[in-house]
This record gives structure tokens, sequence and C-alpha cells, in this order.
């Protein structure tokens, strides 16, 4: 236990022994002016800052066992016959990196459990970016001064995606070939140079012999060390901005309230570490995934029924499956709309509206302050219909993306289903916009009136005339507190088109324009109750005189079965 | 914009309820009961010994087990590596944050933000140096240093670009494919040559051009390695016996088969997959990748999804040993669609003097 006497540091059993290599150390890097600073750095705590976390330990679980993995796999696409231990393959001939591949899955001990441990993390590592990024859009956490860090965000994404499709084309088996044709032919239908790269990409004629090489180099070298530039710029930003937190009782826009870096923090992260390689471990124990063996080596001329890529590139594939067969010839010269609109477009439209989005907000809500506190999504009802539009348009491009199975599975006919994701590319998305802008709102009228009203205790009372009703107390003040911190919304003003002189101000039509947006951004949208509702509710609800018996503070209602409760 | 107005709070003066502050701290019962602290210590340090036990049993199991025994229908070996690698990981990682949870402090403690942004005074500063550092350097007063600068290092962009040009050979041999006149189509896995005997009306046979296979009396085939694959990548093809009532031939392709045998590419002119769903009562070749579909019935033309061009198809005759045979090679061009496919496609009905299909 802590006594409560001071005693100097340099009298304390630790301060006499780490006063000489803090010494040493700080003599020569002078770093104790920083680590005074951060070590102790205060983090605030809620489950769903986590989500991070568990891609940057996906990277780190990616580290070590893609390492483990290049001390065996042969990046060449020279000719091999075939002679380890797994018999069907015996003496056929493939590429010496499908060679390798099945060395190390059949050849090496807990060589197989490594290749599937470095293909789950890869799977979990684009994910868990995905979900972090969805928890910081729906919260408002890249308004400014964050927006930075949401580009390199999704710069992260980008590059996930493009190392991982690296990644799963290197075992040179018949999937991760047909993936590589697939790609050839998207870059091919690049407008004017699309041959151009194509030659210079594959080093000849598809598949060439170059292709593997240059993906390993990309995949181990060039890709990761970006990722690891972009993850470090990430994450000194988070210290710099310091984490963002949720509006609550002392939780204010100038502080963080939470637990210290050293030694909360450095255990509960440096733990979830563990925890995130041990899941790993034990799905590459269990569920198998990409068994290369059983798909043969890459032959051009053959491919499974239902050939799948990995499940972040089902968008993209969705995509290039719905688009319709357009393709023109201008100027002697073939475009395939066909391939490229969907192909480059979609994740392009993508991407780019996700980089923009933070700069469009703010131009639309002209809001220049520093946010430091959380939005709850109901309380941006736009923002979040937005959201979920976006995550239904990509939801049908990635269910477009298994039309396929989806129609083997459930017995429909594949035509008609493609027509369906076609049109639901355009509708769906309206429609999720519309219901959950509906939403959100009917949530916010909910904490206003539980506010202003209080909340339903299940206690039911008979008035003297006889009639029945159920009693309304006041929430604990903390919660009514954190349901009343989000900000009031703006005024909604005209736009002035002309000034003074009445003459139309040059810019004028942008004005307007943003008065639109604005209108559309903030329509329908409930604003906090004002003081006076607040006073007047506290008036009604507080000394009501004709209750029989007075519940105290701590009673939290009845539940259905009768028992009450507490706060 | 002054300071003020950047970073303030965002709570006005009138705000419906007031800050309570931070709730009073609840004490864990391992904070007041050194009993259940003790408890918790045991557990914790339970699961890091657990973990070690299981970090040996690795060791066991590497040594033990061979690659062929299974265990439930696993891996024998994966599994026991996976689990007790997984395991000890996993119980190393509970561990410390049961630690963290239930016995490190857990009083919240509160820290200031400051604004993003650096003082104003610094900003000036920064500002004076830069102007300072320009006008010293006179970069501004003498434009020719600095637009004969900004040249050179933009030249410097030329060996930049003409290093990389031995990244792959030009565009070449995008219009022709291993078939031509008299060259056997044989069977893709076998490499026997097929008689239209051979086939039964709605069957679809997989096929390549002979010169994939070794000639009679050799050792190995003409091509191999990548320009095999190469060659593969265009020269696949798909035979198929229709009913010859069914078909609906172009004018020029009428006698393209042989008895309702007709050869296609196999390879899908939307993104280069080679293509195999036949549904033989409709005449319908479904593409696995993408979904096109074509019937082969009316020369090959794409009735859904997002191929564009036709299949091409290869004009069969038969030799005098009665085998089938292409009669020349690809009349349209093979594969998936590039820029400069129209040019090659016109000069190629050029070549075998064909009015543009």
């Amino acid at each position: 236990m802590a006594t409560d006497t001071y005693t100097d540091i340099q009298d304390t059993k630790v301060g006499q022994k780490a006063a000489g290599p803090v010494g040493w150390i700080d003599d020569r890097l002078g770093v104790a002016g920083m680590a005074r600073k951060n070590m102790r750095k205060i983090f605030p705590e809620h489950w769903s800052f986590m989500l991070g976390e568990i891609a940057l330990w996906s990277f780190v679980v990616l580290l070590i066992s893609g390492t483990f993995l290049t001390l065996w796999f042969q990046p060449s696409m020279g000719e091999t016959v075939y002679n380890g231990s797994y018999e069907p393959l015996k003496g056929i001939e493939m590429s010496q990196a499908y060679a390798s591949t099945l060395d190390i899955s059949f050849d090496i001990r807990g060589g197989l459990l490594m290749r599937q441990i470095h293909h789950w993390a890869a799977a979990l590592f684009v994910a868990a970016m995905i979900v972090h990024m969805l928890r910081v859009f729906f919260t408002g956490a890249y308004r400014k001064p964050r927006e930075v860090n949401w580009l390199i965000g999704v710069g992260l994404l980008i590059l996930g995606m493009v190392e991982g499709f690296a990644g799963y084309s290197l075992p040179d088996d018949l999937l991760s070939g047909t993936g590589l044709r697939f790609v050839d032919g998207l870059i091919r239908s690049i407008p004017l140079v699309g041959s151009y790269v194509e030659f210079f990409l594959f080093g000849d004629e598809f598949p060439g012999e170059l292709i593997i090489p240059r993906l390993y180099m990309a995949h181990i070298l060039l890709i990761p060390a970006l990722i690891l530039g972009l993850i470090a710029a990430h994450m000194l930003l988070l210290v710099y901005h310091k984490h963002t937190q949720w509006p609550g009782p002392g939780r204010t826009n100038d502080n963080v309230v939470g637990y210290p870096m050293l030694p909360v923090y450095a255990a509960k992260a440096g733990g979830f570490f563990f925890v995130v390689f041990g899941f790993t471990a034990l799905f590459a124990a269990i569920i198998q995934i990409n068994p290369v063996w059983a798909y043969g080596p890459y032959n051009p001329s053959e491919v499974t029924a239902g050939s799948q890529p990995d499940w972040y590139m089902g968008f993209s594939e969705g995509m290039v499956r719905l688009m319709p067969g357009w393709e023109s010839t201008f100027f002697d010269r073939t475009w395939s709309w066909n391939v490229a609109i969907p192909g480059l477009g979609g994740l392009g439209i993508l991407f780019t509206s996700l980089m923009l989005w933070p700069f469009i907000e703010r131009w639309i809500t002209q809001d220049n302050r520093e946010h430091h506190l959380l939005e709850r999504p109901r309380d941006a009802p736009t923002r979040t219909a937005l959201g979920v539009a976006g995550m239904t348009a990509y939801g049908v491009g990635w269910a477009a993306g298994g039309n396929d199975i989806i129609a083997i599975q459930f017995g429909l006919d594949i035509y008609t289903l493609t027509w369906i994701f076609r049109i639901g590319l355009f509708v769906f998305p309206v429609i999720a916009f519309l219901i959950t802008r509906r939403i959100c709102i009917g949530l916010q009228h909910r904490d206003h009136d539980s506010v202003l009203h209080g909340f339903e205790t299940g206690v039911i009372e008979r008035s003297p005339s006889g009639g029945y009703s159920e009693r309304h107390a006041p929430l604990p003040v903390a919660t009514q507190y954190t349901l009343t911190t989000r900000e009031r919304l703006p005024e909604l003003e005209a736009a002035e088109t002309v000034d003074a002189n009445g003459v139309a101000s040059p810019a004028g039509r942008k004005d307007k324009l943003r008065a639109r947006l604005r209108h559309f951004y903030y329509q329908g949208v409930l604003d906090k109750p004002t003081v006076e509702e607040v006073h007047h509710a506290e008036e009604h609800l507080g000394d009501f005189q004709g209750h029989p018996n007075q519940i105290g503070d701590e009673f939290g209602g009845v539940s259905d079965a009768g028992v009450p409760k507490s706060h | 914009m002054t300071d003020l107005d950047q970073h303030t709070s965002n709570l006005p003066a009138a705000e419906p309820i007031a800050d309570p502050g931070l709730p009073e701290h609840t004490y864990r019962v391992t904070d007041v009961d050194e009993s259940q602290a003790r408890r918790t210590e045991r557990q914790i340090s339970l699961m890091f010994g657990i973990a070690t036990v299981l970090a040996l049993g690795f060791a066991v199991a590497y040594f033990t087990i061979d690659f062929d025994q299974t265990f439930l229908g696993w891996s024998a070996q994966n599994f026991a590596l996976g689990f007790t690698f997984g395991g000890a990981l996993l119980l190393i990682g509970i561990g410390i944050i049961q630690w963290a949870k239930k016995i490190m402090q857990d009083h919240e403690m509160v820290e200031m933000r400051h604004p993003a942004k650096s003082s104003d005074d610094d900003r000036l500063a920064v500002l004076e140096d830069l102007n300072a550092g320009i006008k010293e350097s006179q970069i501004g007063r003498r434009p020719l240093i600095r637009n004969s600068l900004l040249g050179a290092v933009g030249a410097l962009a030329i060996p930049g670009v003409v290093l990389l040009r031995d990244l792959g050979p030009l565009p070449h041999g995008q219009s022709h494919t291993v078939w031509k006149k008299g060259m056997r189509v044989v069977n893709d896995i076998s490499g026997l040559p097929i008689r239209p005997a051979d086939l039964e009306v709605g069957q679809l046979v997989n096929a390549e051009p002979a010169v994939f296979f070794p000639a009679e009396g050799e050792e190995e085939a003409e091509i191999h390695g990548h320009e095999l694959l190469a060659a593969k990548s265009k020269a696949a093809v798909i035979v198929v016996r229709m009913r010859p009532d069914d078909i609906t031939p172009d004018a020029e392709k009428a006698n393209w088969g042989i008895d309702g045998i007709l050869c296609y590419s196999k390879i899908c002119t939307h993104v280069g997959c080679p293509i195999s769903l036949w549904e033989q009562q409709t005449h319908h070749l479904l593409c696995p990748c993408h979904q096109s579909t074509f019937d082969l019935a009316d020369n090959g033309k794409v009735i859904f999804g997002p191929a564009y061009r036709p299949l091409p198809q290869l004009p069969l005759g038969l030799d005098s040993e009665g085998y089938i045979i292409a009669m020349s090679d690809f009349l349209d061009i093979v594969a998936p669609s590039y820029p400069e496919l129209a040019r090659d496609q016109k000069k190629l009905d050029e070549e075998n003097n064909r009015d543009g299909a």
C-alpha cells in the first residue's frame, strides 16, 4: 500500500536503480524532456478506441509472420518440377513460387501455420482499418484539427488493399493467377496507354516472367515501408492532438480524462498485441484459409467456378460484374468503358469522396473550431445518413462480387440478381439515406423527451378522480448533462447575393450553393433543449405535489418483473 | 481570426444543464480487499504459468507430430502448433490486461488540451525567417538562377523515365495466336487429336493447339515455360457440337464448322478468364469470373454481362486422317480489349481480305 509521506525520487529504490541508465541515455539523446511529457500521457477509454489498435497489431503480426515466410519463399516464375511431400502434385511442372509455397505448407514445420496466420492477419488488418475508419467517420472524429490524420488513414487503407492484393498474387496458384489475369485486363483498359502499361509492368506479354518478382519487391519492401511511415505519422499526430473523447460529466473539449500511458495503457495495449496475435494463431490452427495446393499451378486456360478474390477486393469485383458491356471506338482506338469505369472508377470515387468529405463538411458547416469531443451519430443525422448510404452502396457492390455464389446458394436466377444489384446500386443508398436520417432525428427526439419529461418509472399511480398514469422521474443529472453537451445548431441565415449597393456579389453563386447545402445538412435536425425548456421541465418534474410517495435519487424505475432498479 | 474564436470551449455560457463534474471514484473489490487482490494475482500468474507450459508444448508438438497425422480432420501438426502458440499468446495477453484492469490503479486522471496551433509569436517568427531566407538567397531578384535550376531539376525526370524503358518490350503480338492452317485441335489434357465422331451433340471439349504437346517421336513440346503460358492465354479453345439446325452462322462463318461442331476461343473478351460453364440446352457459355454470357449457336454473341465483343471463332476443317484441324488463325483478336485493338483488328482484316466484321 502506498504511503502518504513524500520521499525524494532519488531516495527511492526505482530512483536509485534507474538514475544511471536514464542519465546515460539522456546525456546522449536528451530525451528526458520528451519522455516527461509522454510517459504518463492520458488516454480516454472506450471500446471503440480499440479498433485502430487491432489494425496496428495485425500489421505487426503481418511483419513477423511475413518475415518468417520470406526465409523459404522463392519469388520466381522459373519452371520447376514439384518433388515435395504433397502427393497429388508430384511430378507436375510449376513455377518456383508455387513450389516453394507448397514446401512452406507441407515440408516446413509450422510453415502452414505461419502462412495461415499471415493470411488471416491480412484479412483482419484491412477489416480493422475499415471498421476503425467508420468509427472515426460516424463520431465526427476527423474534424479539425484531425483532417490530416484522416487523410493519412485513407492512404493507409489504400496501401493496405494494394499490399493485400500483391500478397495473395505471389503463390502463383490457379486462383492468384486468375486474379492477375483480371488485373491484366484492367490495366489494358486504361485509355490510350493500357497496352504499354501492361507490357512494362509484366515485362512481356501476359503473364511474362517478371510480375511475381516485381510484386514481391512491392509486397515486402516498398509498400510495407510506406505503411510503416504512415503509421508512424498517424501515431505521432494522435499523440500530438491527444485522443478524442466522449462527452460526459467532467469531460470537456478542453481536457482529456482517462488513464495514463504508463502503466495502464502500456499494459492494456501491450497485452492487446498478444490477444490479436493469439487470435490469428488460433484461427490459423482451426480455420483453413487459401489452400493453394487444392487449386493447382496457374494455367491461363483453366479457372475454378466460384473464383473469389480476398474479401476487401469484393467491392471492385462486384462493380466490374455489374457494369453493362460498353465499349466504343474513337480515333481508331478501343475504349473499354466496361472495365475501366468500374475497375478504376469504383474505388476511385470511393476513396476520393472519403478524402474530400472532411473539407466538404467544413465548407458547409463553416465550423472553424477545434473539436475534441465525439458526436453521437444521431446528433449529425445528415453525416450519419450519408455514411450509411455509402456503406449501402459498398455493400451492394460487395454482394454483387459474389452474385454467382448467392445465386447458387439461394437458387436464384443470376441475371435477375445482377439486374437487382444494378438498380440497387443507385436506389438502395437513397432509401438507406432517408431511413437513417429519419431514425437519427427520431432518436434525437427521444433524447429530447427523456431530458424534458424524465424517464418512465414503471410506477402506476391513480389520481383521486380515478385516472391512471405512469409516473415519470428526472434522469440522473450526469445523464442529463451528457445528453445536452452537444453543440447548438447554427443559425441558418439566407445567403446575401447582392451587396449593399445592389450589385451581385462575385461569390454569390458559391454562397447560394452553400446556403442550399446548409439547409440540406441541417434540415429537420433537432436542436438540444434550451435553458428555459429545461427550467420548465425541472419545475414540472421535480416538485410535483400530487405524489403520495417520494422517490429517492437512486431509484431507477421498476423492471418488467416489478423489481425496483437503481441508477 | 483571434485565438479565442478558434479555441474556446464549444459550450456556450447558457447551457441547459451545468457540468456536474467527474463522478466520484468507485473502488474495486481488489482495492479494498487484499485477499481478493491476492486471488487475482494468483489467477493472473496461473495464466502466465499455463502460457509457459503451452510454449513448451509447442516444442514437443514440433518434434513429435508428423505431417500426415490428422486430428478431427485437421492437420494434427498445424492444429497442435497453432493451439499451443495461439493459446500461449492469448493467455499472456489476457493476463496482462487483467493486471491492468484489476491491480493497477484506476483513478481517472485529467490532462488539459492545448490548441494544435503554435503561438502567434512562433508563426510571425516563421514568416520572418522564411522572408529572410528568401531575401538572402536573392531567389526573387535573380530569376535566371531560379528558372534555370527549375529547368535542370525538371530535366532530371528524363533519365528517371528513360531508365524505366527496359521494364518491358513495346506491345506486340496481340493480334495473332499460335493457331495456323492445318494445326490439329487436340484434347487439352491428353493431347490426343479429335475426330468428329468423338463428339456427341451437346458435348463440350476443352482443347488446345497440337503444338502445345510433343510431336510424334519427340520428347518435349516446341513451346514451354512462360512462352507456353503466354501462348495458352490466347490459344485455348473449346470445341462444341450442336444440332446443325440450331446454329445461325453469319455469312462468312457458314462453313467454319463441321456438322454442327464449332470451335471458339476459350478466353473471355472481357478480362481474359477462361470460359467453360456450358449450358447445352440453350447453347450459352457463361464466364465464371464476371458472368458474361455468350451464345455459341449465334456466332458467340454477348447476351448478358460486362463483355462487349463476341467470342472469336476458329474455322475448322478435317485433315487427311479425318482429325479436326484449324483452317487458319483466329480472324478476330482474342483476349481482353486493349487501346490499339480497333487499329490492329483493321490491319488483321486487311491481311485476311475481310471487309471489317
